[in-house]
């Protein structure tokens, strides 16, 4: 429907059936275009997680296909947990897509410290991880995602565990990089509030097989801000994404 | 007074008082050397004795800390084979198992007779000393965090890569558990098998040392040894406490110092 044009990753058809007979997706279709900010929304459980896994290709699809047509180049994933090595310090958890890929000393150091700034994070580059707050840790997972220079950044639900202040901070932070570095961003969440402050579309998901029951257009212009969270028209978005996600849970299995 | 200083000063404090009874039970019953000797002459044996009693000391570590270089590159090197080769786990963790269950007192005497003796008395110290390693460093490589392996996939990593960037650090707790249980035990295998071998002559060890004054009722002396070999067997725990904590201090939530 919207889909037309580039698209930079579009699954057709995608369902995932686990081992132990759990059907995550079924079905599943979804076209992302370049430099879009998309959010699947769902419940927990709906299988948004596995999606967004079956896109990074940690995980293979049962039936249907993933394509990328311009080739799947560099993925950023950031996961729910910051999932930070505890032994190494924060530069040393950041440049470590880079050491994988046995890029030079020189430039790694570059891109590092390139890729703290982005995140506010230079003055923590000796730190380790347990001595920096979830917030921060998170910024760090961020960092590292986005070392590599990714032409798709995958999120998922990364700001879930943290307080609301935080929350806000880190959403408004994500929204400037994803402006100045102008990536795709694939956002996982189930929060009605964070997936219209951020996102350019929102496909809202069934339960139990995940299947796509709505995809709407949040056509606020950016920047978004303190402003655009506490006008009208946003309480009037969140009123119609939730109203899409209630029917969706419908829809689906139930809980 | 603070805590730092109280886990010092008690245990000193119980020393004192025991050896102190200890000396006045001797002195005050008369009892004869050859049934317990008081703390003083332990002492005045010990300082009489010193020559022989080193020597045999260093003799007795050498084979603790060979047994225990083995049991540490056995027991990390089978435990990365396991983890890399479900097949080779498979094949040979049960004859692990079964050489750990084996008591070694009832193993050393069989090694005697097939390996020459100072091989037979390292062997043993191995034997005892590499299943903990093994089991921890197993335990340890099979934690790992999925979702780091997850992003290790994600950017193409290697076997390799995995192993030394993330498997190796992440089971390094685990890893100096074992390594700190391998330190003691090596210990015992070596006294145990030294005793099992009960060879005399100028390269003898101290637990042969304590077998032999026994025959020849030199209680003192026994006592003198049994000493040292205590003091070797706490040096060894505060050694590689020590390298487990400074090599964790930044990190593992064990080494960590918190402050309330």
């Amino acid at each position: 429907m919207n889909a037309k044009g580039s698209t930079i990753v579009s699954l057709h058809d995608v369902g995932k059936t686990f081992d132990n007979g759990t059907v995550a997706l079924k079905a599943f279709d979804l076209d992302v275009r370049p430099r879009e900010f998309v959010s699947l929304l769902g419940s927990s459980g709906c299988g948004k997680s596995t999606a967004l896994r079956i896109i990074a290709g940690l995980s293979s699809a049962s039936e249907g296909s993933v394509e990328w047509p311009s080739g799947a180049g560099q993925i950023g994933f950031v996961f729910q947990e910051p999932t930070l090595m505890p032994w190494a310090n924060i530069a040393t958890n950041v440049v470590l897509p880079l050491k994988l890929a046995h890029a030079g000393d020189t430039s790694s150091r570059i891109s590092v410290l390139q890729a703290l700034k982005r995140v506010g994070l230079t003055d923590f580059a000796e730190s380790f991880p347990r001595e920096l707050s979830g917030g921060m840790k998170m910024r760090a997972a961020i960092a590292r995602a986005l070392v590599t220079e990714p032409n798709v950044l995958l999120m998922d639900e990364p700001f879930a565990a943290l307080d609301e202040i935080n929350r806000f901070k880190l959403n408004n932070d994500l929204l400037s990089v994803w402006q100045e570095l102008n990536r795709t961003v694939i956002f996982v969440t189930h929060s009605v509030f964070e997936s219209v402050y951020l996102s350019q579309r929102i496909v809202v998901m069934t339960p139990r097989p995940g299947r796509v029951f709505a995809e709407i257009e949040i056509d606020a212009p950016y920047p978004r801000d303190e402003r655009f969270r506490t006008s009208a028209e946003y309480a009037a978005l969140c009123r119609r994404v939730a109203e899409a996600l209630g029917k969706a849970m419908a829809a689906g299995g139930g809980s | 007074m603070n805590d730092r200083a109280l886990r010092i000063v008690l245990p000193f404090v119980v020393l004192v008082f025991s050896v102190l009874i200890w000396g006045l039970v001797v002195w005050f019953f008369a009892i004869p050397p050859f049934v317990l000797p008081g703390p003083g002459l332990v002492l005045a044996t010990l300082i009489a004795d010193a020559g022989l009693l080193l020597n045999s000391l260093l003799v007795t570590l050498l084979t603790t800390f060979e047994g225990f270089l083995l049991a540490a590159a056995g027991g990390i090197g089978l435990a990365i084979l396991f983890n890399q080769s479900r097949l080779v786990e498979y094949s040979l963790y049960p004859y692990a198992i079964i050489l750990q269950v084996t008591p070694v007192v009832a193993i050393a005497p069989l090694l005697l007779i097939y390996l020459p003796q100072p091989l037979a008395v390292l062997t043993c110290a191995w034997i005892v000393a590499f299943f903990p390693v093994l089991a921890n460093t197993t335990l340890g490589l099979n934690s790992v965090d999925h979702n780091l392996l997850a992003l290790f996939q994600l950017y193409k990593a290697t076997r390799w890569q995995v192993l030394w960037n993330l498997k190796l650090p992440s089971a390094l707790p685990q890893i100096l558990t074992g390594l700190r249980i391998a330190g003691g035990l090596s210990l015992i295998g070596a006294v145990v098998a030294e005793i099992a071998a009960g060879s005399a002559g100028a390269g003898s060890g101290l637990a042969y040392r304590i077998a032999e004054s026994g025959y020849r009722l030199n209680i003192p002396r026994m006592f003198a040894a049994l000493l040292l070999l205590s003091l070797a067997g706490v040096a060894i725990f505060f050694i590689l406490s020590a390298l487990s904590h400074f090599a964790l201090r930044r990190w593992h939530e064990s080494a960590v110092i918190r402050e309330s």
